[in-house]
Formats: structure tokens, sequence, C-alpha cells
């Protein structure tokens, strides 16, 4: 009997739970997951003669990422522009998120060890770019690498080099722009994770005559590993799927994956191949995610 | 809880609510502040800008719908698409009192016979523009951007826009737009391939990176370039001698355009001379409005960019619109440069 | 060397690039705020102090009507946004393991791991289709776009603060015989209200920053003020960008500064 009554009860809170949550996930099904099916689904449609799509099934859009047909012979050969753009992504994406945790890492060590009052006030210090508008960042930075810009005014002045240094419009720029945009991102997860690290193990490691490099790499990254994931991944999924930064930063020659979907609803005309590109892009994500969390619950495991 | 419900309804319905309101949609940097201040002081009507960089962007998004947009602005070759397409309404002349002010030879042109869908808004020529400080040589020709000299390599732009770029690279190799020649499409693309490493980039914004210097050249339109130049000196025009692009842009009513009368009083009010004056003198480009010639400001009556000099008048080419296998060519060349 | 008392959490370097990454990430938006008081047109030159581009950017009648309408849309998406965000989170937290709890939590964090783009792209095309099948072009779509990518960042914060929550309250409320909807109502929202206060508030701030998905579903005349801003800064970059972006820097810091007062941990 009581059984019976247990069991009740945990539908009843079960329904109820549903029940509450319901509304979040009605907005999110309507607006946020749902229109992903539909992208799925136009992505093996035709193109319309200037926009939108003919309701004609075709495999062409996903074909047309890694085949590309020469207008003039006909001759079928790899897509290598579009490669690419995934390659240029994707080096460029993993190249931050490398330099947002080199900068990064010491910079949440730097403020998980101060004294507890003065860590509020560099807690605050951090948030505050990471809030700041991502345009208003890329701006910002446009502003100081630009050939009139801080960069190259400060440099031309004391003399160092003669004409300025041409970084905008290039690869390096949306280099630089993402790592200064995507910095915060980084920095934020790796000090809740040091900041939950016992600094007591590292007098441990100390007194075990560890050098302080040995330290590091043996007793402090193992167990913030979490954090680190956390990091790579709020810094990678959104670099892979940048579209302000290298518009603004790139020149529309650099495009990144998010520039050239955005073309294909533009310019491009073509919906079917945008909406694959865009799939490709969340299954990549998908991808990256899986990997990561495997790595950080692989090292947890160890204890 | 309930002023908040009844605030989002509110913002969620004000569109209907709206008077005097218009909605266009045009080019970037292309539309007088003044011109609309004015319009909205003599009838009431706050007029809402809407930028665009190209007629491919224009055509998409009107016609995937729902855009809410009164009027629009295509050049002159995308007209005919807009029309075949039922993009754009027929417009009503008698609701034009200042039909007739159209200058003759603007009126039957080949694109919109009699004005029927549109009316001109300004017109002006596709070519070169460079910081002759950086280059001083010959800059009235294509290899400017097709093959540039060493002084340019790595800092010329390149606008993105299909037709003036794809026609310009045409002209280059010898074909006449609209050409369905293969040899000479298949050079056109070569061309431009080769050439699009020593770009800078492909963006828009000219006239403000002529002028402060992030650009050394770009393919730019004339009135852009006229900016340019008031703002930099050292900005020059170039009239590409293997054959330029004219063009002409026109404003046209939306076929499901909201605001219908505000959009006749305002297709009517810029046929006014004054008014097309003050719109050109915004943009730096002419019209196409008899009459409007005592109004224009004295720098525009002189200048390279806007009066064309006898020798590189002839070089100059209206953009028909062209058959669908051409523009398939055309566009295969574009997408593949896009890349 | 032997004199400095060896600090076990000291690693070499390390402050060292941690006061230059500070110096980095606030160099460039110092710079954008003094530029927004240049007196000089150009971005480049600087021609002495002045206001004349806040006064500019306020009388600018496109600015205006794009500052109002990021407000706007940011009030109504976070105020939804919180208030389904605090449902959800009342219904998966403090509560014995259900069926489909993971799913649930997966589902309403999906927007933090759906690359922006994408979102897009979808939003236009199935927001494209209504538009066409109802002519209803209004504010709402972009509103609801807003609510749905705001409702993660609500719902952590409630959940966290929920979670941190000392449950004897509320059992002494029930020992009072209080039902369920009063013990709610008097106990558990009042100590709920500063996670729920801050959930609005991050809401409002990702709303009115959120540039990627409102530039796809925009209609016309629907500029908000990043999109506004994205626009000028593609062609026309005056300083009234940087009196712009420093206004919009402004609120967010007073936000912010709320933000840590209301989550402060009370020692």
């Amino acid at each position: 009997m009581t059984r019976t009554a247990e069991q009740q009860q945990r539908a009843a809170t079960t329904r109820r739970n549903w029940a509450l949550s319901a509304p979040a996930l009605l907005v999110l099904a309507l607006f946020a997951s749902g229109p992903l099916l539909i992208v799925l689904v136009y992505s093996f449609l035709r193109p319309g003669s200037y926009s939108g799509v003919e309701w004609q099934f075709t495999t062409e859009a996903w074909q047309g990422i890694f085949l590309t047909r020469d207008i003039f012979d006909g001759t079928l050969g790899w897509a290598d522009a579009h490669l690419s753009i995934f390659w240029r992504s994707v080096k460029l994406s993993l190249t931050t998120t490398i330099l947002t945790f080199a900068f990064g890492f010491p910079t949440a060590w730097f403020i998980a060890t101060r004294p507890a009052r003065a860590r509020a006030f560099w807690l605050f210090l951090i948030t505050i770019p990471f809030w700041t508008n991502l345009l208003i960042r890329t701006f910002a930075i446009n502003e100081v690498i630009r050939n009139e810009g801080l960069m190259n005014t400060v440099l031309i002045r004391l003399g160092i080099i003669a004409e300025p240094i041409r970084v905008i419009y290039t690869d390096t720029a949306v280099l630089i722009g993402m790592t200064y945009v995507y910095l915060p991102l980084m920095v934020l997860p790796l000090f809740a994770a040091i900041d939950r690290f016992d600094m007591k193990l590292l007098e441990a490691g100390y007194d075990l005559y560890a050098s302080r490099w040995q330290v590091l790499r043996r007793v402090v990254l193992p167990i913030v590993k979490p954090g680190i994931v956390a990091g790579s991944i709020l810094v990678f999924v959104p670099s892979l799927g940048a579209y302000v930064t290298p518009r603004v930063l790139g020149g529309g020659k650099n495009m990144m994956i998010g520039n050239f979907i955005e073309l294909q609803f533009g310019q491009g005309r073509n919906w079917p191949l945008g909406s694959a590109l865009s799939m490709l892009l969340l299954l990549i994500v998908m991808v990256a995610l899986l990997v990561y969390v495997r790595a950080a619950t692989k090292g947890g495991q160890h204890g | 809880m309930k002023k908040l419900l009844i605030t989002s309804l509110l913002v969620a319905a004000s569109p209907a609510l709206a008077e005097g309101e218009l909605n266009l949609f045009n080019w970037g940097n292309y539309t007088s502040p003044e011109l609309l201040e004015k319009f909205k002081a003599e009838h009431g009507v706050t007029v809402t800008v809407t930028d665009y960089d190209s007629n491919d962007t224009a055509l998409a998004k009107i016609e995937a719908g729902g855009h809410g947009f009164d009027l629009v602005v295509p050049s002159a070759n995308y007209v005919p698409i807009f029309v075949e397409k039922g993009l754009l309404a027929e417009l009503d002349h008698s609701r034009l009192k200042n039909i007739g002010n159209i200058a003759p030879e603007w009126v039957d042109v080949p694109w919109d016979m009699g004005r029927a869908h549109t009316i001109p808004w300004q017109w002006g020529s596709t070519g070169v523009a460079v910081n002759t400080s950086v280059y001083s040589g010959d800059i009235n020709t294509s290899m400017i951007f097709l093959d540039p000299p060493p002084e340019l390599v790595g800092k010329v732009n390149v606008v993105p826009e299909m037709n003036d770029i794809v026609n310009l690279a045409i002209f280059a190799a010898g074909g006449e737009a609209c050409t369905e020649d293969t040899e000479v499409l298949k050079k056109a693309r070569d061309m431009l391939m080769a050439a699009k490493p020593s770009w800078l980039s492909m963006d828009y914004g000219a006239t403000e990176k002529l002028s402060n210097n992030d650009w050394a050249a770009s393919v730019n339109w004339n009135g852009s370039s006229m900016r340019a130049r008031l703002a930099n000196p050292d900005v020059a025009y170039g009239y590409p001698k293997e054959g330029y692009p004219l063009f002409m842009d026109s404003v046209g009513l939306v076929a499901d355009a909201k605001n219908v009368d505000n959009a006749y009083l305002f297709l009517d009010f810029i046929m006014e001379p004054e008014n097309a004056a003050m719109l050109s003198s915004f943009a730096r480009y002419a019209n196409g409005i008899a009459g409007s010639e005592e109004f224009m400001p004295e720098d525009m009556k002189t200048a390279p960019e806007v009066v064309i000099p006898e020798e590189h008048m002839a070089a100059g080419r209206f953009l028909p619109t062209c058959g669908p296998k051409a523009r398939e060519y055309m566009t295969a060349i574009w997408t593949e440069l896009q890349k | 060397m032997a004199n400095r008392p060896f600090s076990v959490t000291d690693l070499p370097g390390f402050a060292t690039i941690a006061i230059v990454a500070f110096v980095a990430l606030y160099l460039p938006i110092v710079t954008l705020v003094a530029y927004s008081f240049n007196g000089a047109t150009s971005v480049a030159v600087w021609g002495g102090f002045s206001l004349q581009w806040y006064a500019a950017a306020w009388d600018n009648t496109v600015v205006q009507a794009a500052a109002m309408r990021s407000l706007g849309i940011a009030a109504c998406a976070s105020v939804l946004a919180t208030t389904v965000a605090t449902m959800a989170a009342l219904g998966t937290t403090r509560t014995a393991p259900f069926r489909g709890q993971t799913a649930i939590y997966v589902a309403i964090n999906q927007p933090l791991m759906v690359p922006e783009i994408v979102t897009a792209v979808a939003l236009l095309i199935f927001f494209a289709s209504i538009k066409v099948a109802t002519g209803y072009t209004g504010l709402a779509y972009l509103v609801m776009a807003h609510t749905a990518f705001c409702i993660p960042f609500a719902y952590l914060p409630i959940r966290a603060r929920l979670e941190g929550m000392d449950l004897s309250l509320e059992t002494a409320a029930a020992d009072l015989y209080a039902s369920r909807w009063q013990t709610f109502r008097h106990v558990t929202l009042p100590l709920l209200a500063p996670g729920i206060a801050a959930g609005a508030m991050l809401a409002f701030v990702i709303s009115l920053d959120d540039v990627v998905i409102t530039e796809f579903v925009k209609s016309a005349g629907q500029d908000t003020l990043p999109t506004y801003m994205l626009g000028q800064m593609r062609r026309a970059i005056t300083p009234e960008t940087n009196a712009i972006s420093t206004a919009l820097l402004a609120l967010t810091v007073l936000l912010l500064t709320a933000f840590f007062l209301l989550t402060r941990k009370r020692d």
C-alpha cells in the first residue's frame, strides 16, 4: 500500500514539475529549438530564383558544401573555397581558445589568490568587459588596431615605425578581435574552478620538494580541469559561429562560417546552402561539446 | 503586472496604430536627412529609412515578404526583375502631379517605359577612386583593381556589388554587357580570381574609408568618391577606359506597401526641382528631374565626378537587364569570387 | 630571493600576465570612452573636451527610436523570460529526481549551446513564412525571440539562489499549517526575490546587447541600438558611435553593480 502512495506522490511531483517547466519549454520550442528543425528541412530543398526555396527534395545543398561544378566546363571538383572557410574558422577558434587560455589562466589565478576583500573588486573589474556589448568591444578593438588607430599612432609617435602596420582586414585582426572579445569568458569559469581549489595542496606539493612548474602541472591543472573545459567551451563555441567580429574586422574577404552563412541569405541567394551550412556548424559544435565533456569527466574519475 | 501586459501589447501592436509614417528601403548613405526633415515639416509624415548595401540584398529581403517597406530603390537593371516578380506596384500617374518634371531623356527608359513603376532617384557611374598620394599614375583604368600597380597591392578595396564588378571585368576582357560568350566570361572570371589576393577587402563604406586612409583605392561610385574627395583632397575619381557601368537608381512602390498614400506624397515631393537638388546635394549624384540644375550646389556643377569629362564619355555604358543565361553565368562567377 | 617569504600561491610571471591582460582589456574601452568626449570630428585626432557627440546622439531621432525600442524589447523580454524561468526553476530544483529532469535542463540551456547565427537563420526562415501568412510585422517577433534566448540567463541565477536557500523556513511555515500557496507567497518568494531580480537584470542586459538574432529577424524600421551601431560601423564612424557606446556601457555598469549588490553573499 505504501509503495503505491509513494508512487502516486512521485507521479504528482513529476506532473507538477513538468507543468511548471512547460511555459519555458514552450517558448523555447517555438522560438529556439523548433525553428532548427525547419532549417534542417530547408537544407534539403531547392533554392528559389532569388530567395526563399522551392519545395522540391534535393541533396544539392549538402553536396554543394563539399563539391562544386566548374561553371564553364562542368567538371566536378572539391569546393576548396568552402573548405578553406571552414578550416579558417576552426583554426581561428582553436587559436583563440589557446590564446585566451594563455592569458586567462594567469588572470584567473591572480584574482583567485588576492585577499578576500580585493577579490570582489578584481572580479567586478573582469565582469564589466564580460557584459559589455560585443559590438562595443569589437568597435573598441577596431579603433585600436586601425591604420590611424591607437596602436599605430603611438608606434609612429614613438618613432618605432614609419608607416602604419596594416593589421586591419587580415586574419590577425580577426584573431586579435576574438581573443579580446572572448577573454572574459575564459577567465570567469577558470576563476570559479581555481576559487574552489584548496591552496593547501600547493603547500603539500612544495613540502615534497616539487618545483613550481611541477606543482602547476601535476597538482593544479588536473584539479581545475573542469574549469578549463568550461572556459574552452565558452570560447570555442561562440568563436566558431562568430559573425560580428569577423564582419567588422575582416573586411568581407576573410569570411568565417558565420559570415558565409549570412551571405547565403543575402547576396548569395541560396537558402538551402545556408541551411545546410548552419546544420553542419551545429553538428561540429555538438561534437566539440561531446569531446570536451568526455575529456572533463574522464579526468574527474581519477579523483 | 497588468500594466506590463498592456505595455507589451502596445509595443507589439504599435505599427498598426501608426499614422503619418513611411518606410523607405534604400542604399546606405543615399537619402538626404535634410530632405526628410523638409518632407516631415510639409506633410507631417515621418520617413524611416532602412539601409541595404546591394541590389541583391534588397531583392532577397523584399521577395521574402513580411518586410514592412513601402518604397524601395533598385538599380535600373534590377527594376525589370522586381516587376517580373510582381514586387512593384504600377504607379497611378494621376496621383503624381509633378510627373511631367522628369527630364525627357529619363522618361522612356528601356527598363521602365513611360515610368510605369518607378520614378528617378539618382544616377551615376561606377569607376575607381584612388588616393593619389599613394599612387600617382593613370587612374582611368580597371587595372587599378584587376591588376593593381605595386603601390596599391594589398591596399585596394572592391565593393561587393555583383553587377558592377563582374561587368567591369567583362568590359576589361573585351566583352559586352550580358554577353553569353564563354570565352570572354572565362577570361573575366580568371582576371578576377587572379586579382583577388591583392585586394585588401571586399566591403562597403568607401566614403569614410577612403577619407580616413583605411583604403588607398577602391572600386566606387562617383558620388561617394566626390564626398571622399571633399573630406580628403587626395582622392581622385577615375573612369576606366576599358568600359565602365552607368547606373540609375529609381524609387518604386512596393506591391504590398501599407502606407500607399504617404508613398505617393513622397514620390511627388521628390519630383519638385528644388527637392531633387536637395537629394543630389547630399549623396552627390545627379538626378533625373528637369529644372533642378539651378538649385544644385555649386561644387557639383563642375565636379569631375558628376560632369563626365568628354574624353571618358564613350567608355560609359548603361547596364541592360540580361537574359537568364547571362545572369546565371554572372552569378556563378560572383559566387566563386565571394568565397 | 631569500628575503622574500615564499608565497605558496605565487606562480612566476602570472601576476605580470594578469596585469597585462587587465590593461589590454580596458585600454580599448577607455580609449573609446575618452574619444566620445572628443571635440574634433575624426576618431583619430583629439580636439579638446566636448559633449557635442552626446548632444548629437541625443538629438538624433533615429538613435532615440532605436534606443527606445531596445529598452522596450529588453523590458518585455526580461519580464517574460524571468517569469517562465522562475516557474521552471521551481520545477527543477530542490526536488526528488523525476523523469525527464535532465532533458528539461538541457532544453532550457539549449540557447547557450547553439551558435547564435544558427538560431538567427532558423528564426529568419520561421518568421518569414509567418509574416507572409499573417501580414503582421510588429515587434512581437523580436520580443519572443529575445525572450527565448534570455530564459537560460534568467534561469541560472534563480536556480542557484533556490539551491542555496534554507529549507527550514518553509518547513516551519508548513508546521504552522500554512497552505502550499501561502508558504510560497509569503516565505519562498520573498527569499527568492534577490535571485529573481538578478535573473531579470541579466536577461535585460543580454537582450539589450543582442546583435545577431535581432539583425536577422528585424523588419522595416525596427533597428535596435546595436543593429543601428552595426550599420554605422560599416559606414560612417563618427564619435557619435562612441557616445552611444559609452551610454550603453554606463547603463550596463549600473545594472551590473546592482546585480553584484543583490547577489553578494551575506557574511
